[in-house]
């Protein structure tokens, strides 16, 4: 049964919901999906409201992807946009988003480079917060239109088996995702060379295995998912690319091994020939374009159940 | 003239564990005695508290000169005197860096005009602890250095730390190492495993330590001068040091209250309260390092007081500078984690604080004895009392104790004959 309203007034990450609280959230969005089929999209469950978007790091994604799913809800949007971090121009993120507040939103959908900055941000302000992104923690809602999409295709989240295939290490897609696949009781097997994916994240929920072995974690999948080789972030990395392409990437061969009817999913944006062969990019099991638009029923959804009237009462 | 009345005086150094009266005239001991009635003697009424020799911090940022903003040599002396420390050793990595006897002499100077208890400082062991060539150690031994550290920025050179311990070990000067291998710290926040990779905080690895920590044991075994390890926290760090105590190495080592108290897994909400370097460590180490409090394989309870300006502290978790304030609560974790668990002895304690920290840096203090200067801490072990920071002496407020209720308090401390703190 999914829960009658979200427990928290904010979203730091799916690690604290319920699967009570993440069927809600999955059936609100189920239930904006058919709006992107109308010819008139927009509604006016949330006429009046508006959101703050404030992204500390380059997104046009994720934010365009909230900022018209704001929009398709009625509310009006604050886009605030930095490139480097606030501290560099001398204001602390708390002033730069106090002034923000200043301006009287109803809620913050924020990304930010810092793991756990939403929950930081969230002490010194009044409003809502949404994370879309944080450092390496958590990108929940990146998990919960991948839920979305898999469910769409699969009828279920419970035993499954899933892959999740890249620089784990590193990615907070990777995290969101073992934590809400682990919830549902579906397995998930992490895969990439051992820099990228270290001993720990066997610990990070339960059913998680890791393999080092593309060939291994593929066998009988349902579901592979592609982590992007976040090339932008690889100061410091001692892994080569062209050996990760090599073993890792996703290939019409290799991906024999999983189940005929496995889809094949990529937060994108994609670095194709890279973690990704553009024949698999492009082949029909590929979902990445589902992926996008469930994106924006996701981020309705999260927006009606934390900015709507019935939640704003109390 | 001074009379302590009716304390259970603990002196590891003299095996004095019984009720004694002290009476202190001009600053000095001047009997200790079963009984001793003295007509216009201020009196102390110190019954039901243990009267201990002073106790000696061997690790606090005091951040005078440079950095008056997150504490003073008066407000974090005032901090130490409120925790029940007579002296503290300061940290160099000041601004300017304290390499030079200049510097030195200006921080006793200031020492000795707001500060109220006493100063030791500790002189850098490179030229502005840049790790490239030695500082000139013997003129600050001089001007009253007792031991050299980069703390705060580690020795990451091995020829650079042998020639510090080469030429510290004809000086007669303790070395002291933060323990840090820079290539494994990267750019970690807290301890790497589980936790941190739930938190999505990058990790500093166990090894970033026992790296160093096995490297200097070597090099105090080849040079012969004594080593001491700054606030270890790991468990693979104190075997090293066990074996190599075990053979004959000039070793000693200090653990930090925060370190033997709290966890990775007790980060909680991304606090900044609870980033610092070394990073709190797993259970697994936690347990170690109350097993080598107890074992004697650590030779001394330290604080690490690393105030931040609350501004500086209260940003992303990724952003905040390391350190915690630890100067008022380590008396009040040391009986509840150690002594009130049955961990370790009253005797041990004292040992920790006072007896081991003055012989570490070879200093004639840490005992009760005729003649010797009045440094005394009282402490009630069964007062029960609750941290609160916002009532810290000191100018910051990073500590992750605030609200804790403890078992055991400070109750009085004596410099030179001086009472300078009394609990209220």
């Amino acid at each position: 049964m999914p829960a009658a309203r979200l427990s928290c007034r904010h979203l730091f990450g799916i690690e604290p919901l319920s699967i009570e609280e993440l069927e809600l959230i999955l059936d609100t969005a189920k239930s904006f999906q058919k709006v992107h089929e109308q010819p008139l999209k927009k509604l006016a469950t949330l006429r009046g409201k508006t959101v703050l978007l404030a992204f500390f790091e380059a997104s046009t994604r994720t934010m365009t992807s909230f900022s018209l799913a704001a929009q398709r809800l009625g509310a009006d949007v604050i886009p605030f946009v930095s490139s480097g971090s606030s501290v560099s121009k001398g204001e602390s993120l708390t002033d730069t988003l106090l002034t923000l507040e200043a301006l009287k939103p109803d809620g913050l959908v924020l990304r930010h480079a810092a793991s756990g900055s939403p929950e930081f941000v969230a002490r010194h302000l009044k409003i809502p917060v949404i994370n879309a992104g944080d450092g390496l923690h958590e990108h929940p809602t990146q998990a919960l239109l991948d839920a979305l999409t898999i469910r769409d295709h699969k009828a279920r989240l419970t035993g499954l088996k899933v892959a999740i295939v890249g620089d784990v290490q590193h990615s907070r897609v990777a995290r969101s995702n073992v934590h809400l696949l682990a919830k549902f009781g579906s397995q998930v097997t992490l895969c990439g060379p051992p820099s990228w994916l270290p001993p720990f994240f066997a610990s990070l929920a339960p059913n998680v295995r890791l393999s080092h072995r593309l060939d291994e974690a593929l066998t009988d999948a349902d579901v592979v998912m592609a982590l992007r080789v976040q090339s932008e972030r690889r100061a410091g990395d001692i892994f080569p690319v062209d050996e990760y392409a090599r073993e890792f990437q996703l290939t019409r061969s290799r991906l024999k091994r999983a189940k005929p009817d496995a889809i094949i999913m990529h937060p994108g944006p994609m670095n194709r020939g890279l973690e990704i062969d553009s024949e698999v990019a492009d082949g029909t099991q590929s979902v990445v374009l589902e992926q996008v638009t469930n994106g924006l029923a996701v981020r309705m959804a999260l927006l009606f159940l934390l900015l709507g009237s019935t939640h704003a009462a109390d | 003239m001074l009379l302590i009345k009716g304390g259970r005086v603990i002196d590891p150094a003299s095996k004095l564990d019984d009720g004694r009266d002290i009476l202190i005239a001009d600053g000095r001991i001047s009997a200790i005695e079963k009984k001793i009635e003295k007509v216009g003697a201020e009196i102390f009424d110190a019954s039901g508290m243990v009267v201990a020799p002073g106790f000696l911090d061997l690790h606090v940022h005091l951040r005078e000169p440079g950095g008056e903003g997150a504490e003073s040599i008066a407000t974090g002396t005032r901090a130490a005197a409120a925790g029940g420390f007579t002296a503290v050793c300061s940290m160099p990595n000041t601004q300017p860096v304290n390499d030079n006897a200049a510097v030195t002499a200006s921080i006793l100077s200031r020492a000795r005009e707001t500060g109220v208890v006493t100063v030791y400082p500790v002189g850098a062991a490179s030229s502005g602890s840049a790790g490239e060539e030695l500082s000139s150690i013997a003129a600050m031994k001089r001007a009253g250095i007792v031991a050299v550290s980069d703390d705060g920025r580690p020795i990451a050179n091995a020829r650079l730390m042998r020639g510090v311990m080469e030429y510290c070990r004809t000086l007669g000067l303790p070395v002291i190492d933060h323990c840090e291998e820079p290539s494994l710290f990267g750019e970690g926040v807290m301890h790497e495993g589980a936790h941190s990779t739930r938190l999505g905080l990058r990790g500093i690895p166990a090894a970033c330590e026992e790296i160093p920590v096995a490297r200097n044991c070597i090099l105090a075994r080849e040079t012969g001068a004594h080593i001491h390890l700054a606030h270890l926290s790991t468990c693979g760090a104190l075997e090293s040091v066990r074996l190599a105590k075990q053979r004959g190495v000039r070793v000693t080592c200090e653990v930090t209250p925060h370190h033997f108290t709290l966890m990775d897994e007790d980060i909680r909400d991304y606090r900044t309260c609870y980033k610092m370097n070394p990073p709190l460590r797993g259970r697994e180490d936690r347990d170690a390092l109350l097993e080598g409090i107890a074992d004697g394989t650590v030779d001394a309870i330290a604080t690490d007081h690393a105030p931040h300006h609350p501004v500086a502290k209260e940003v992303e978790f990724d952003l905040a500078p390391f350190g915690v304030i630890g100067l008022e609560t380590a008396l009040g974790l040391a009986l509840d984690r150690l002594v009130h668990t049955g961990k370790i002895s009253l005797t041990r304690l004292v040992e920790l604080f006072s007896t081991h920290p003055a012989k570490i840096l070879g200093l004639d203090r840490g005992k009760i004895q005729v003649a010797a200067t009045a440094d005394l801490t009282l402490f009630d072990p069964a007062r029960e009392w609750t941290y609160r920071v916002e009532q810290s002496e000191s100018k910051s407020r990073n500590s992750p104790f605030d609200g804790w209720k403890f078992r055991g308090a400070p109750m009085a401390t004596i410099v030179a004959g001086k009472i300078i703190y009394q609990r209220k």
